[in-house]
């Protein structure tokens, strides 16, 4: 029998068997950022171990940073302590860090991609569930806690139990204006945040092999929002393209032979998966959320949902409390849904093809007065790209807070936070209570839904702003 | 890592579903640099309303959480582990739980106890009418007892050892570091590094 996808790169990654215990997996690429690493460290120097291979680790600033005045120190000592934490960490332990200010600081899961250190057949970690982004090159990536940060740290490897394997087929065409966002949205409202507990989850299907790399890694990047060990897309030509030229892709006969290999790196026609779902892409239209989990979704098109219409009890009741928190109420149209803040950015949206189609959306139009808008590019680098094709000028001509990299408001870390009640439509990838701010209220869009939105200051999309042209 | 044999105390009943772990301590209290101090943040946006459960007098003290299906989902953060323990509780025993937390715990010596959601339904019932009733959880023999009331548990066979032993992770794997410099002697040459840093990325 052959084998998926995941499993051809977890067997090449494994150092060490043994019955009744996981497997010891090598890690070839672990990212670090301030929030969840420096107890490791701390772990480490009470240890006396030092790190394996810092040749293997990156770190950045991404989650306390703040998008104005970054010039200047952060203004939160508690915050400021920890990125100096990292800083000092980053020195002692010879480990490369890209600080607050510096060209290729940014988002932990924008920057790998961004120089080439994300490639096919890697296992990628890092203390951040979103490390799933990362699976979009046909890795195997996954978020880690702070004691398996350590592990990686002295060790290089992890013990890992083999998860399950699913396919996720994504068959037909998507219609304009619908996007990668919205197939992952749809998905989880199909499957539940628990869906994919277990499984690393392949996505396949010509819609899949359509997409952009940045399409992809939106994907893989919610992977865990459905539970998912892990999310993968095979490697093919788009990824190829993608690396070539990038600081860190191979060169010469290096790319030929890394090439030959993630070639390999498909799952074979005869594997099976353990679980398989289907999804039609030609019928979905663009997905927002109305709830607190990022499984309670309905096509913007539609109503609030009536908690009743849940089979299970919990169900029922997690609606009822959602929408309590929501302040929203059954039947009310989606696209009635006034919200106070746009924040478009986030490891999920942050690349510079998002910015690019909300500025498609935004072009001559302005941001509604009732409307705030966040433009938070992903990195340092994606910033300046869309300065050089003058985006930046495009959303702040319409209104919008043109800001500086990082992890922003996708989590009330860092001083871009919703105040209590506040509603917004988001590009980022949670909207539990209090996410981007105490009392916040979220919900998640595409990057093109944010931009009309903006425009209009209801949930909308750009086919509602020609119509109200 | 302390090792964990069994605990008895009594337990706090938390009825929701999918906590997840921005709800069990929000990003603004991630800030420290140290493992301990997490208690304050804990259930942080719920703790201003005094009919929370964690403010109720009856459950003070209480230190096994029964929680319900898909407690601990989302964000990686260890923190949410720390805050737990660092307010007191050594159990948590729920129907499902996030990946990531659930490993989490296992390094961080909490001990989740997985039994069915039916069983976490009578669990609440019982300890909402008897919140003074201590309840063990054994973990060498993975039950659940109280008064009248006995059931088993799940726990992987490999934390359920390391928790026992008390065993730190690290230690156990450097027990085989040879065959990590064997696995990296034959590891191919192309693959990246991170070190010496290459500039000029693009977007």
């Amino acid at each position: 029998m052959g084998k998926t996808l995941s499993e051809k790169v977890w067997d090449d990654h494994v150092v060490r068997t043994a019955d009744g215990e996981p497997d010891l997996l090598f890690i070839d690429l672990h990212l670090v950022h301030e929030v969840t690493s420096p107890q490791a460290f701390d772990g480490l120097r009470q240890a006396g171990r030092g790190v394996r291979r810092p040749d293997l680790t990156l770190a950045t600033e991404d989650h306390n940073t703040p998008t104005l005045n970054i010039d200047q120190p952060i203004a939160d000592p508690v915050s400021r302590t920890q990125v100096e934490t990292l800083r000092k960490n980053a020195r002692e332990f010879g480990v490369r860090i890209h600080s607050l200010g510096d060209l290729d600081q940014g988002i932990v899961h924008i920057i790998g991609p961004q120089l080439g250190l994300t490639q096919p057949g890697l296992t990628v970690v890092c203390g951040d569930s979103h490390t799933s982004t990362h699976g979009a090159f046909g890795a195997i990536a996954f978020g880690i806690g702070t004691s398996e940060v350590e592990h990686v740290l002295a060790t290089q490897t992890l013990p890992q139990a083999r998860p399950k394997t699913m396919a996720v087929n994504v068959t037909g065409e998507l219609l304009a204006g619908v996007t990668a966002k919205d197939i992952v949205l749809a998905l989880i409202a199909r499957v539940g945040t628990g869906g994919g507990q277990g499984y690393i989850v392949e996505y396949r299907g010509p819609a899949i092999e359509a997409l952009s790399m940045e399409g992809r890694m939106t994907i893989c990047n919610m992977s865990i929002e459905w539970g998912a060990k892990a999310g993968m897309i095979a490697p093919d030509e788009t990824t190829f393209a993608y690396l070539k030229g990038r600081p860190h892709a191979p060169e010469g006969a290096d790319w030929d032979a890394a090439l030959a290999y993630w070639k390999t790196l498909r799952s074979d026609p005869d594997a099976v998966f353990d679980a398989e779902v289907d999804l039609d892409a030609s019928q979905l239209t663009p997905y927002v959320t109305w709830g607190t989990n990022p499984g309670q979704g309905v096509p913007l098109g539609a109503e609030v949902p009536d908690p009743e219409i849940f089979a299970n009890e919990g169900d029922r009741t997690a609606a009822s409390k959602a929408l309590e928190y929501m302040a929203l109420k059954p039947g009310q149209k989606m696209r009635d849904i006034s919200v106070d803040t746009v924040f478009l950015g986030s490891c999920t949206n942050g690349r510079i093809e998002d910015l690019r189609a909300a500025a498609g959306v935004i072009k001559g139009h302005h941001v509604a007065d009732s409307v705030r808008m966040l433009v938070v590019p992903g990195s340092a680098r994606v910033r300046l790209q869309a300065e050089s094709e003058g985006l930046d000028v495009i959303f702040k001509e319409a209104g919008a807070e043109w800001r500086a990299a990082g992890c922003s408001m996708c989590l009330g870390m860092n001083p871009d936070q919703l105040a209590p009640g506040e509603r917004a439509a988001s590009t980022s990838n949670r909207n539990f209570e209090g996410r981007q701010g105490k009392g916040g209220r979220t919900h998640l869009v595409s990057p093109l839904v944010a931009a009309a939105t903006a425009v209009i200051g209801t949930l909308s999309s750009p086919a509602d702003l020609s119509r109200s042209r | 890592m302390d090792a964990f044999t069994s605990h008895t105390g009594t337990a706090l009943p938390l009825r929701r579903s999918n906590v997840d772990t921005d709800q069990i301590i929000p990003a603004v209290y991630l800030k420290r640099v140290t493992k301990t101090g997490f208690e304050d943040g804990l259930f942080a946006a719920w703790r201003s309303d005094p009919n929370f459960v964690l403010n109720l007098p009856q459950y003070a003290g209480a230190t096994i959480l029964i929680a319900g299906p898909d407690f601990g989902t989302g964000s990686s953060r260890e923190h949410a582990v720390w805050a737990l323990q660092n307010y007191g509780f050594k159990v948590v025993i729920g129907s499902r739980f996030g990946d990531i937390f659930r490993g989490n715990s296992g390094k961080a010596g909490l001990l989740i106890a997985v039994v069915d959601q039916k069983i976490i339904e009578e669990l609440w019932d019982f300890v909402e009418e008897h919140p003074a009733a201590p309840i063990t959880a054994d973990l060498l023999s993975r039950q659940i007892t109280a008064d009248g009331f006995h059931t088993e548990f799940e726990i992987d066979d490999y934390t359920r050892w390391r928790l026992l032993e008390g065993l730190d992770d690290i230690g156990l794997t450097l027990r085989h570091v040879d065959q990590i410099d064997e696995f990296e002697r034959r590891r191919t040459a192309y693959k990246p590094t991170t070190l010496p840093a290459k500039v000029a990325s693009t977007s």
